[in-house]
């Protein structure tokens, strides 16, 4: 064997890798991250498979067992105002709290990006058409916009999701707008069109994947906001109805409960605050790991 | 400067008026007769279409929308269906109050978030930067009306320091600023300010490290400048950015005050704005809305030509 050839032999080791390779590499070093990721995927797959999990009816209520202590016998987290289990309506709840909190973050993520691109791309009058609109929503604080269109349209789950959705796609367009606008002009942009590519062929192939990174990374960072909004919705009575278990709305109906049993009232908002965290501190790590040039 | 302020008030006009026609429009998207709360279930015919012919909800949208904003411009937006009083009045009474608690929980915020971002941005790596943006993290993800609910829990119902809720002794809505009533407006303002706290303290942090690293940091340091004036330097590097974000933070906090007036019941907009929507009072909904949206954008304007006046690159931009 000459030399040449075990040279040749050992290059696949010092292939480069993919830049989402090392993303990923670079986020599964990251303590917190990965601490972040197990905590959110406890909760998830708790939610999911809740129905197997042998936990009490979390809509069986009683009146001779109302709000027990943490810790009470057969109750380990207590029991609510209604007297049902707290531990199975923390775990059910995950499910609608989840799913309205992350959910509008998932729809104005495939609106936004669209819309932002197209802006982007297209520049000239439909730029001017998207992004103007786009500002009008800009002028309302979002938690205000969200309770608008929330109070107007009524309590409800799929209401809720609309209104939240609403709140999140002109950010995560300006976000897509300002990205796309950033590589339109790059040369491989203008070799794709000089090579006869349609407009959409180029937004497609060529720069999705060049403004999906930041965007991804941005809309992230909205779950924990959304998760808070989405909650809060319901805390005021616009989002899920009783008797469903949702930690918003948990935290609404045992906010009496304050002055007889505090710490079990407290519970649902314990579970927002978790998942909000997790996230967030999930997506710093997101944005610290796709910054490769640090 | 006097041209750019001219040119940003100019381009505010499209975005008042975009404003005005989205407020209109929530109400008549709204399922339902804008009228249901006040009329009768046994209302005829005749008085439902008098009572709509009063309220001009009988008229083209386009027709409707001109003499509204119309009105609107003249601070008449129309009375309360459930109280019969006007709308501009309740407004204002409340946002006198939520101002109160805004401003208060920005001077809270504000101060914590510049403190912690400095040390932060200062001491980066070290413990100190772990414990801030630690906290600053916090500050962003707590479900603000949850930590509301744990103060009272702590200082009013364990401890009994506090009021729990109200903003005067015996339900007056008055204000005074005496301890009478900012004992009232501790908790609340404390809750809200953990939000603008953790994202100026995040802003602040990104800011002094930006700085810190640049060469000219590094100049004035080896032309001897004390550290003092360095940093005053840093200060006035910062402070376009810092003042932008700060002026939208109390944006924010104007217009989402809505759920800390919830858990406090605090008697300002977002109370005002809670009662609206569920006795289903379509003009005082509207007006309260409109009158948030204005100030936000207001606000913009200000935050805008006060980060041109001290940063005249923006100017030229």
């Amino acid at each position: 064997m000459t030399a040449t050839d075990t040279a040749l032999q050992a290059a696949p080791a010092h292939k480069a890798r993919g830049y989402w390779a090392t993303v990923g590499r670079r986020i599964v070093r990251d303590k917190v991250s990965m601490a972040c990721a197990l905590v959110l995927l406890a909760i998830l797959l708790a939610a999911i498979f809740a129905p197997y999990l042998h936990l009490a009816d979390p809509y069986q209520g009683s009146m001779v067992r109302r709000l027990r202590h943490i810790g009470t016998p057969g109750y380990p987290l207590g029991t609510d105002e209604l007297g049902r289990d707290m531990l199975s309506r923390l775990i059910y709840g995950g499910r609608l709290s989840l799913l309205i909190g992350i959910l509008p973050v998932i729809l104005a993520f495939g609106i936004g990006t669209s819309l932002g691109l197209v802006a982007g791309y297209a520049g000239g009058w439909a730029n001017t058409a998207i992004m103007r609109t786009v500002d009008v929503f800009y002028a309302f604080p979002s938690v205000l916009l969200a309770i608008a269109i929330s109070g107007v349209l009524g309590a409800g789950v799929v209401n809720s999701i609309v209104s939240l959705t609403v709140v999140f796609v002109p950010q995560i367009t300006r976000v897509a707008e300002s990205v796309t606008t950033g590589v339109r002009n790059l040369d491989f942009v203008d070799a794709a069109r000089a090579s006869g590519a349609g407009a959409l062929t180029i937004m497609r192939v060529h720069m999705l994947g060049n403004v999906l990174g930041p965007i991804f990374v941005y809309a992230t960072g909205l779950i924990s906001v959304s998760m808070i909004l989405a909650a809060g919705l319901s805390f005021l009575g616009l989002g899920t109805k009783p008797p469903e278990p949702e930690w918003g709305l948990m935290l609404n109906t045992l906010r009496t409960a304050i002055y007889v049993n505090p710490w079990v009232a407290a519970m649902p908002g314990v579970m927002i605050f978790a998942v909000s965290i997790c996230f967030n501190l999930l997506s710093d790590g997101l944005r610290s790991a796709m910054d490769i040039r640090n | 400067m006097l041209a750019y302020i001219a040119r940003r008030i100019v381009y505010v006009i499209p975005i008042v008026i975009s404003v005005a026609l989205v407020c209109f429009l929530l109400v008549h998207i709204t399922p339902g007769d804008p009228l249901v709360a006040i009329l009768p279930a046994d209302a005829s015919q005749e008085l439902a279409a008098q009572l709509r012919a009063a309220y001009g909800f009988d008229r083209p949208l386009p027709v409707q929308f001109g003499l509204w904003l119309w009105k609107a411009v003249h601070l008449d937006l129309g009375n309360s269906i459930a109280t019969g009083r006007p709308v501009f009045t309740e407004v204002m009474t409340a946002v006198k109050n939520t101002f109160i608690l805004a401003c208060a929980a920005s001077a809270i915020g504000f101060t914590l978030g510049v403190f912690f971002g400095l040390v932060a941005g200062y001491f980066r790596d070290t413990w100190l930067d772990k414990l801030a943006t630690s906290i600053a993290v916090a500050g962003v993800s707590v479900p603000h009306y949850w930590l509301g609910m744990v103060l009272v829990i702590i200082f009013s119902v364990t401890l009994g320091w506090l009021p729990a809720v109200g903003a005067g002794p015996g339900g007056s809505s008055d204000w005074h600023w005496d301890w009478a009533h900012i004992q009232f407006l501790i908790l609340p303002a404390v809750t809200m300010s953990v939000i603008p706290m953790g994202i100026v303290t995040r802003t602040i942090r990104a800011l002094t490290g930006d700085i810190l690293s640049q060469d000219f940091v590094e100049a004035l340091r080896s032309k001897g400048l004390r550290e003092t004036r360095v940093f005053r330097h840093v200060v006035k590097n910062a402070a376009p950015t810092a003042i932008a974000v700060m002026g939208l933070q109390l944006g924010y906090l104007l217009g989402g005050s809505i759920l800390i007036e919830t858990v406090f019941s605090w008697p300002g907009t977002g109370f005002l704005l809670n009662s609206a929507i569920f006795q289903r009072d379509l003009p005082l909904l509207q007006g309260t809305i409109l009158v948030l949206a204005l100030f936000f954008v207001f606000l913009n304007l200000v935050v805008d030509i006060a980060q041109a006046s001290i940063d005249p690159r923006i100017k030229r931009a």
